[in-house]
């Protein structure tokens, strides 16, 4: 296949899936903000989905304070704002558009017609309890589209690429969603193993769909440590660390190239190292830097597959 | 307002000739005497919904919105009976073969130029003249594999020769999706008439362009050249590439080395042995022409010089369809297969010559004059439908460079019955037949039937608010 055309369908897939996990994080922020928590708490739940894209410095050029409607507005429909929902949906129809006969029709509609449904909504529409049907607006069309693209592609190069840009970005988002929800739900080291705001912890699991999960595996108490063995290493749990390893690692299997320049390999070390990690370990060498290796590491590796394949840019 | 030109009306027949619609409209016409308007009203809806979602849309240049429009379809079909295409075909043939021995004679003996048919400074200095395609020898001796040639019908019934199209000619696409769309919304139509189906098209062009390879190689790699998503054309690039199952590539997918072309793949470089290349001429190669364009492959030249690749259409056949060439067709046709034309041109005066253009200042309200090498419908004026301050405006640049221009007499493009706001009114149509030269000639019946939805508009092309329709062969 072309390099420009992975490239494409590469990163089409990553901005439906990140269009998805932004619209998670706000979907669980509005409701967290509705819980009427302390101020301070307040600002850092605000905060969140802006560190977890970097884009607290670009946010505070374009607006003044920090508030809901704000961050919704920032971080939503702001066509200006490259990590917006907008710009993801907007980007991989893009993407789509330049590759449209390497991809099945029904992809290609599935993002158009999301793109033209998108221009329909106002930002007036993401307010209040309006917000909701707008995320789950997104969620819905991007579940679709992975729906439809595992439905309907030949299993070949496209559906390789498509599937290792999907898992490569969930990886990446899972990673930095627990780095940053640990760090503002977990000041201080001491606070693991405690039970702490429950709330707190039950939407950081729904933002992740795990929090059906949690419960059926470990009942309704809340431990941080077993939060971070699901969502880390539970190879069962589809949006856990591990499960997205899994499917890097199997993606990449399937690609066929001679010059890899270590793409594979990495892959391969990572998801061995997913599967035999043990949480324990983890949380003795400190959660933060372990998921910072992690990030590093996503970030090599979509370095090493933009090189192998995709053609540098 | 001028008064209003006759016109040959497809459909109906001239008052007092018996039965009001011809023959082969006759399911039509009852097919539309048979349909509510809400009906008809929600078949249109459905069609625009289906275009807009398939993405079957066309950029205009310039559009500062950077749109995507949609080409209006019309859902009444064009309709030609089979003896009359039989005759078209024929004409197209001999046209396209005679241009073809035309491009292939200026690049080598020049015989037309040296027994005097064609002045030799019409050819050797026009802009389109490509000096390194002299000598070079080329699969089957064809240098415009594609052809798209531009006919209306004048009131009497005859067809005309409008234009030739030999470089990059667009629009099959629509004929295709025109054809798959009309089937999907009214199969009915199909099941009582018998319309010659043209789906085969993109299968002929795959042979006609594996019949290009170089060295008659016997299973080359074919692939489609676009300057990409943002040109006007796009849809159709990839969608012949996808139709013919061959890669759709960008100038920066391609590279050469080592004396041939090759692709850049996920697993490694791939040789490239024939391009269907919709990129101009001047954009195929920055160390060749255009160094500042990004669209073409360092270097292409030198391997199509070399043999090691071919190029549809060739480079160079821009002297053919040019404008100030046309009025010598007829000429070619007699010269190189001591035939008569089957197709007539249009007459057309030349500006550059001094009596062609004193001849048609006096008459500017009455003609259609173009610009040599325009396209698209721009550059052009209409006389009978242009206001004084215009027809004065266009004299003073005609004045400036007569060379520039050609004159026309106004034709009267044959109208068809469409659907516009008030219903369905007679519109404007002209059709463009493509036709395919490998080892030999082929088509697929009918072409492409453009219609200009103004009333009274002459304009059917696509960039200026031209709409479609489907084309019909019947038995």
């Amino acid at each position: 296949m072309l390099s420009r055309v992975a490239d494409r369908i590469f990163w089409m897939s990553r901005q439906m899936e990140r269009a998805e996990n932004m619209a998670r994080i706000l979907g669980v922020t509005s409701n967290l903000v509705l819980f009427g928590t302390k101020d301070a708490q307040q600002q850092k739940n605000l905060l969140a989905p802006l560190s977890i894209t970097e884009t607290d410095t670009a946010f505070f050029e374009a607006h003044k304070k920090l508030t809901l409607p704000a961050l919704l507005d920032f971080m939503a429909l702001d066509e200006k704002n490259p990590s917006s929902i907008y710009s993801c949906l907007k980007w991989a129809r893009e993407n789509a558009h330049a590759v449209r006969w390497q991809i099945t029709s029904e992809m290609w509609e599935t993002l158009n017609a999301t793109w033209l449904e998108l221009k329909g909504f106002k930002k007036k529409d993401i307010t209040g309890s309006d917000a909701t049907r707008f995320f789950d607006w997104v969620k819905d069309r991007s579940h679709l589209f992975r729906g439809v693209t595992y439905g309907t592609i030949v299993r070949g190069e496209a559906f390789n690429f498509s599937r290792l840009g999907t898992f490569l970005e969930r990886a990446d988002n899972t990673a930095r969603i627990l780095d940053v929800k640990y760090h503002i739900l977990l000041p201080r080291v001491e606070d693991v193993g405690g039970a702490l705001d429950y709330y707190q912890w039950a939407a950081l699991l729904r933002s992740v769909s795990a929090f059906e999960t949690y419960r059926t595996l470990y009942r309704d108490q809340i431990f941080p440590i077993k939060v971070a063995q699901l969502l880390l290493l539970e190879q069962k749990m589809p949006r856990s660390l591990a499960a997205c390893f899994a499917q890097v690692n199997e993606a990449l299997e399937r690609i066929e190239g001679q010059h890899d320049k270590g793409a594979k390999r990495l892959a391969g070390e990572l998801h061995v190292r997913l599967t035999h990690a043990d949480i324990e370990e983890i949380f003795q060498a400190g959660l933060h830097e372990y998921l910072e290796t992690c990030l590093d590491d996503i970030g090599e590796l979509g370095s090493r597959i933009q090189k192998a394949y995709l053609g540098t840019v | 307002m001028p008064a209003p030109v006759q016109h040959y009306d497809e459909m109906n027949l001239p008052a007092g000739k018996g039965r009001g619609v011809r023959e082969h409209y006759r399911n039509i016409e009852a097919w539309l005497g048979s349909m509510p308007p809400e009906r008809v009203a929600e078949k249109r809806r459905e069609a625009d919904l289906l275009f807009h979602r398939v993405g079957i849309t066309f950029a205009v240049y310039g559009d500062e919105a950077g749109a995507e429009r949609l080409i209006p379809f019309d859902t009444i079909p064009r309709i030609i009976p089979s003896a009359e295409w039989e005759m078209l075909a024929k004409g197209l043939k001999q046209r396209v073969t005679a241009l073809n021995r035309f491009l292939h004679d200026i690049y080598h003996g020049q015989a037309i130029l040296k027994a005097g048919v064609i002045p030799a400074e019409q050819v050797l200095t026009n802009e389109a003249y490509q000096v390194s395609m002299v000598g070079l020898d080329l699969p089957n001796q064809v240098y415009s594999q594609i052809a798209g040639i531009d006919l209306i019908r004048h009131e009497d019934g005859g067809y005309f020769v409008l234009e030739d199209n030999l470089r990059t000619p667009s629009g099959v696409s629509y004929m295709l999706e025109n054809r798959k769309m009309m089937m999907r919304l009214f199969p009915e139509l199909f099941a009582t008439q018998s319309v010659l189906p043209v789906e085969h098209y993109p299968g002929l062009l795959l042979d006609t362009l594996r019949a290009s390879a170089p060295n008659e190689m016997r299973e080359p790699t074919v692939v489609v050249l676009t300057p990409g998503q943002y040109n006007s054309a796009y849809f159709e690039h990839a969608f012949l590439a996808q139709q013919m199952g061959v890669e759709l590539v960008e100038g920066a997918d391609l590279f050469v080395k080592d004396g041939y072309v090759y692709m850049r793949t996920t697993g490694g470089r791939q040789r490239v042995d024939v391009i269907y290349r919709r990129v101009d001429d001047a954009f195929l190669d920055p160390l060749a022409f255009r160094p500042d364009s990004f669209l073409g492959v360092p270097g292409l030249l030198s391997v199509y010089r070399a043999g090691n690749v071919s190029l549809a259409n060739a480079l160079g056949t821009g002297v053919a369809d040019d404008k100030s060439t046309y009025p010598y067709v007829p000429d070619m046709i007699r010269f190189y297969l001591s035939e008569e034309p089957i197709l007539k041109n249009v007459p057309t005066w030349q500006l550059k010559k001094p009596k062609d253009l004193a001849e048609v200042m006096d008459n500017l309200p009455k003609l259609v004059v173009k610009e040599v090498q325009g396209s698209g419908g721009y550059g052009m004026l209409i006389g009978p439908t242009s206001t004084k301050k215009e027809i004065e405006a266009f004299r003073a640049r005609i004045l400036a460079n007569p060379a520039n221009y050609i004159a026309q007499p106004t034709l009267s493009l044959s109208t068809c019955p469409t659907f516009v706001e008030q219903g369905i009114a007679p519109r404007h149509i002209d059709l463009r037949p493509f036709v395919l030269s490998g080892k030999d000639v082929k088509f697929v019946p009918g072409g492409l039937t453009r219609v200009a939805l103004k009333e009274g508009s002459l304009v059917v092309n696509s960039s200026q608010g031209g709409g479609t329709k489907d084309t019909w062969v019947v038995e």
